[in-house]
């Protein structure tokens, strides 16, 4: 191990990794660190007897099926097909060393029983989601999001979507409440009601997001890597190495050095290691960062589809607030051995949500997404506290990515990634072309 | 740059190439990219830096009856503080494991490649390859043919002794792994992944136009 790096990344989670593997390409030289002897930090897949050992403390039952056939995450998400991760992904060309499926549908829980998001026009006229009598409605609606154009008044039917609240777009088209949330829950992936008497532009934004990614691949917005979403960090760590980065896993950080506030090294093993700047997750980083707030994920192993879904290979199931009486979505994400990440025959489905009363038992805030899986072979309950830096890192040369929150994609990630790349580096990050691309033209 | 060896070449019709993953394992400094620059490109760069720049290199082997393309992938220093990815041996039908007759210290690799199957299963699918590199050194010479031979039979690699420098017997490593590689199995297993794969999405064609992918058996 060299003495001297211009950047130190403690911790190797998308965020980590992805901010490793920009800074290598533009040529720094680049010690990422983890204290784990895996890749992924909490966005890491795990096998099932990594899993067993993590929140169990024992081995795995041999019927669940070969250890290494699971690949189960710690955080559930998936990509948004025509989001931004997916440009980060093809900017960086480590969409060479993954590949990706589909999910096969995305559900929406209204009146007591699931139903699936139509993906056509054709779904939409069949689908039991809404009335007779809202379906012309809800029509008029998605032809004023289709056709709405920010620079073009005439199009703007008398609403200006920078001002005027959804409150106001939902009241103008008459929509019922069923159909708000759909829209706002299951389209735009609010993860409350919040949104509502918030200018409307940046829910337009995401019901735009989520039908421009249904357009991509047809079956739902959302891909997936096969072999987990711990493919992903490795990715950008292996873009990293081949510019130069360094590796070193199941490596402790004893003590962060600073002189006169600001950052200068890290200790490690006896070892001293200086940089200019450090890069890493909450956990390295305890007296630098705030807490916002908890998210309960159970992660359940199941031998059977979730009922209703048509016996989807994989879905996403999103339980509106209202629907349940909470203050926040419950989210299901299921995946399976079409994804290589379970056995044959062997289904992950995590339930998740924001949590509402920190003293309550955390499992019966996801109650009602358990309820909705069938017979559940075996339930591993985390709560993770979510993190936010205290400060931007300009003082003292410590740049602190967010805790990953409780939106079902990666959006949110990318846009602490860009930011985080704009405080370190004085630029914005261009995520346009490839990154090869762009240094021919230099 | 001495010896220029070609891959036997054939004039009958020209088969569909066979995609095949192949990796690089053994420790830094033994030469893996030089033979791998030496059979890809026929190169060889004197006090190369280690590994930086390339994900992975492709080069085709041609056989009498078949076409062998491999896709090479180096460890890109990853193994240098043993944090290799499993990302990195995920799907790889081949391996080249190399080490450096003379030096004893990369040979207890040899010891620990028995332990590797545990945590990086290979299975006997996999076709590996033990090369001891840098044989133009001979008179450095410190691990000897016999032993290294004696352990490749009984793990039951393939051996070979090879010189990136001088490009001997480079060749000979990459077509005799492609000679043990059952392409109809790997076809067959193959199109059952084609099959069971419905809902694929190629990004490299179609990131950012916006078009659906369904065919990945090229």
């Amino acid at each position: 191990m060299d003495q001297q790096y211009d950047v130190i990344i403690l911790g190797t989670g998308l965020t980590e990794c992805i901010l490793s593997g920009l800074l290598s390409v533009e040529g720094k030289k680049v010690l990422q660190i983890d204290r784990n002897e895996y890749y992924g930090s909490s966005t890491a897949s795990l096998h099932l007897n990594q899993l067993y050992s993590k929140f169990k403390g024992d081995a795995a039952p041999e019927a669940l099926g070969k250890d290494r056939d699971y690949n189960v995450d710690l955080i559930p998400k998936f990509a948004m097909a025509s989001g931004e991760f997916v440009n980060i992904l093809y900017h960086t060309d480590v969409t060479r060393y993954l590949e990706f499926k589909q999910i096969a549908g995305s559900y929406v829980y209204t009146n007591g029983q699931i139903s699936k998001v139509p993906t056509s026009t054709t779904e939409a006229a069949l689908s039991p989601l809404l009335s007779l009598l809202e379906k012309p409605r809800a029509k008029a609606f998605f032809e004023f999001i289709q056709n709405y154009d920010f620079t073009n008044p005439s199009t703007h039917d008398g609403l200006d979507l920078n001002t005027a609240t959804m409150r106001e777009v939902y009241a103008k088209f008459g929509l019922e409440s069923g159909t708000q949330d759909f829209i706002g829950h299951a389209l735009a992936l609010e993860l409350n009601d919040e949104y509502i008497d918030k200018p409307a532009r940046a829910t337009y934004e995401k019901i735009c997001l989520y039908v421009n990614s249904l357009a991509m691949y047809g079956k739902s917005p959302y891909i997936y890597p096969v072999y987990g979403l711990g493919e992903l960090p490795q990715g950008f760590a292996r873009l990293s190495a081949i510019h130069g980065g360094t590796y070193m896993l199941n490596k402790p950080v004893d003590e962060v050095l600073y002189e006169n506030g600001k950052f200068v090294g890290i200790k490690s093993e006896g070892e001293t290691v200086k940089a200019n700047l450090v890069i890493g997750d909450a956990s390295y980083f305890q007296d630098k960062v705030k807490k916002v707030g908890q998210v309960v994920r159970v992660i359940c192993i199941l031998n059977h589809p979730i009922p209703d879904t048509g016996d989807a290979d994989s879905v996403q199931i999103v339980i509106p607030q209202n629907q349940i009486g909470r203050a926040h979505d419950i989210y299901i994400a299921s995946v399976s051995s079409s994804h290589n990440v379970t056995p044959s025959g062997h289904h992950i489905a995590i339930v998740s949500t924001l949590v509402t009363n920190p003293t309550t038992d955390a499992e019966s805030e996801v109650a009602a997404g358990l309820a909705l899986l069938g017979p559940i072979v075996e339930k591993f309950v985390h709560v993770d506290d979510l993190y936010e830096p205290l400060s931007s890192g300009a003082d003292d040369q410590v740049f602190i990515s967010k805790s990953y929150d409780a939106t079902s994609h990666f959006e949110t990630t990318c846009a602490d990634v860009k930011d985080l790349y704009k405080r370190i580096t004085g630029v914005e990050l261009k995520v346009e072309g490839k990154v090869a691309k762009l240094k021919d033209e230099e | 740059m001495s010896t220029n060896q070609q891959p036997p070449t054939t004039s009958s019709p020209q088969p569909k190439p066979v995609q095949v993953k192949l990796v690089l394992l053994g420790e830094a400094a033994v030469g893996k990219s030089s033979l791998v620059l030496r059979f890809v490109n026929n190169e060889f760069h004197e006090n190369k830096e280690p590994t930086i720049g390339a994900a992975f290199l492709t080069q085709k082997c041609r056989l009498e009856d078949k076409i062998i393309k491999f896709e090479i992938w180096d460890t890109a220093g990853q193994e240098r503080f043993a944090s290799l990815a499993p990302m990195y041996y995920r799907n790889a039908q081949a391996a080249v494991v190399a080490y450096d007759i003379t030096k004893q210290v990369s040979c207890p690799f040899l010891h620990a490649l028995s332990k590797t199957p545990q945590k990086h299963p290979f299975k006997p699918k996999h076709y590996i390859a033990l090369v001891g590199n840098k044989l133009d050194l001979e008179s450095e010479r410190t691990v000897p043919t016999e032993e290294a031979q004696a352990y490749a039979t009984e793990q039951g690699l393939l051996f070979t002794e090879a010189s990136a420098k001088t490009g001997e017997y480079v060749m000979e490593v990459f077509t005799e792994i492609a000679k043990k590689i059952p392409l109809e199995q790997l076809l067959a297993s193959r199109s059952r992944w084609c099959r069971a794969g419905s809902g694929r999405v190629d990004l490299n064609q179609t990131a950012g136009s916006g078009a659906a992918a369904g065919g990945c058996c090229q």
